[in-house]
């Protein structure tokens, strides 16, 4: 029986981390797969509004996003406090939008633009003046799938 | 032949802990979702004016918001927890009622013929209400719609519209429409 006992057996082994590294890669992969990189730095504010019908966008590389709100603080000085457009990374003119679509659908495989949708991320409080005349861009542009980006409400019944 | 030296893995996982934690930071998890809409086609330009018939004043329910987010719904001032019901009973017109839309009969497949509601919501914002408001009436909207739809698939096929399958769907969606129209907007109520 001795033959089986470990001179030391009262020790407890340490545990091996020889398996740390392929835990980790696994982790990593997991990440890198399912990752999309914040592609703009917000300029405006946007708090969205609140709704409770939502759907999911399902696919986010067909997805153009327009941003409306009160420019940040760093920027008001420039820009003042009244809702701006934001498309991409920089402030812009409504007259903007329908080349930017251009461009955006420009990037996509044709067979993909007819999925296409535009989220409209709009500050709760800008007036509705500015989205309407988005809205009217965005028709003349053709880009008529738009979602209006909002956050879940928690209804109390 | 010299034997070459084993490469150190020992800052294996630092290495990929560092990326793992790039990674971690740049994700952005949170599924985007909104209400989606589809807008209408932009008429073409050299269009003639007025080749539609007129609507019936009965089967448009009309919804109207000022600047001040004040909520008017077929002449009168509504609370919007209120839209929704009020929405629900014009699209259903349980009673056959002379102020609510008519109706037609259509065969569908699957479902049979089928009374299906000839109602349009009409939906026309000032140029100075808040978003936010604007979005809490198409939800309403959007809500009463569904719900219809909800209750219509409980009752025919026996469970919620969103378990049904894509022909009960179709089916349902063309029992009941959702058409809400939205009017370009215009100044509503004073001078800004």
């Amino acid at each position: 029986m001795s033959k089986f006992r470990k001179s030391n057996a009262k020790e407890v082994p340490a545990v091996s981390t020889a398996s740390l590294p392929d835990i980790v890669f696994m982790l990593l992969f997991f990440f890198m797969v399912t990752t999309t990189m914040r592609e703009v730095t917000l300029k405006v504010r946007t708090t969205l509004p609140t709704a409770t019908e939502l759907s999911k966008l399902e696919k986010k590389s067909l997805v153009s996003y327009v941003y409306v709100g009160p420019p940040q603080k760093q920027y008001t000085k420039m820009f003042g406090t009244e809702p701006r457009i934001q498309l991409n990374d920089q402030f812009a003119k409504v007259s903007d939008i329908p080349d930017f679509i251009l461009a955006e659908r420009a990037a996509r495989d044709e067979a993909e633009i007819p999925f296409m949708v535009t989220s409209l991320k709009v500050d709760e409080f800008t007036k509705m003046q500015i989205v309407g005349e988005i809205k009217q861009e965005l028709r003349k542009a053709a880009a008529l799938h738009i979602n209006y980006s909002s956050r879940k409400k928690i209804e109390v019944k | 032949m010299r034997k070459t030296p084993e490469i150190p893995s020992a800052s294996m996982a630092d290495i990929a802990f560092m990326l793992l934690i790039f990674f971690l930071v740049a994700t952005t998890m949170d599924v985007d979702s909104g209400l989606e809409r589809v807008l209408p086609q932009m008429p073409p330009e050299n269009q003639e004016q007025d080749d539609t018939p007129p609507i019936k004043e009965r089967n448009v329910f009309s919804v109207l918001l000022d600047q001040y987010n004040r909520l008017m719904v077929e002449g009168e001032i509504m609370r919007v927890e209120d839209l929704r019901e009020k929405a629900k009973e014009f699209m259903r017109n349980p009673t056959n009622s002379e102020n609510l839309p008519e109706t037609k009969t259509t065969e569908i497949p699957l479902l049979g013929n089928i009374e299906v509601t000839k109602g349009i919501i009409s939906l026309r914002n000032d140029h100075g209400t808040q978003y936010g408001t604007y979005i809490a009436v198409q939800n309403e909207l959007v809500a009463a719609v569904n719900e219809l739809r909800d209750e219509f698939a409980s009752e025919r096929f026996g469970k919620t519209y969103a378990n049904c399958t894509n022909e009960q769907k179709s089916a349902i969606r063309e029992a009941i429409p959702s058409r809400i129209s939205e009017a370009e907007p215009k100044t509503i109520g004073g001078k800004k």
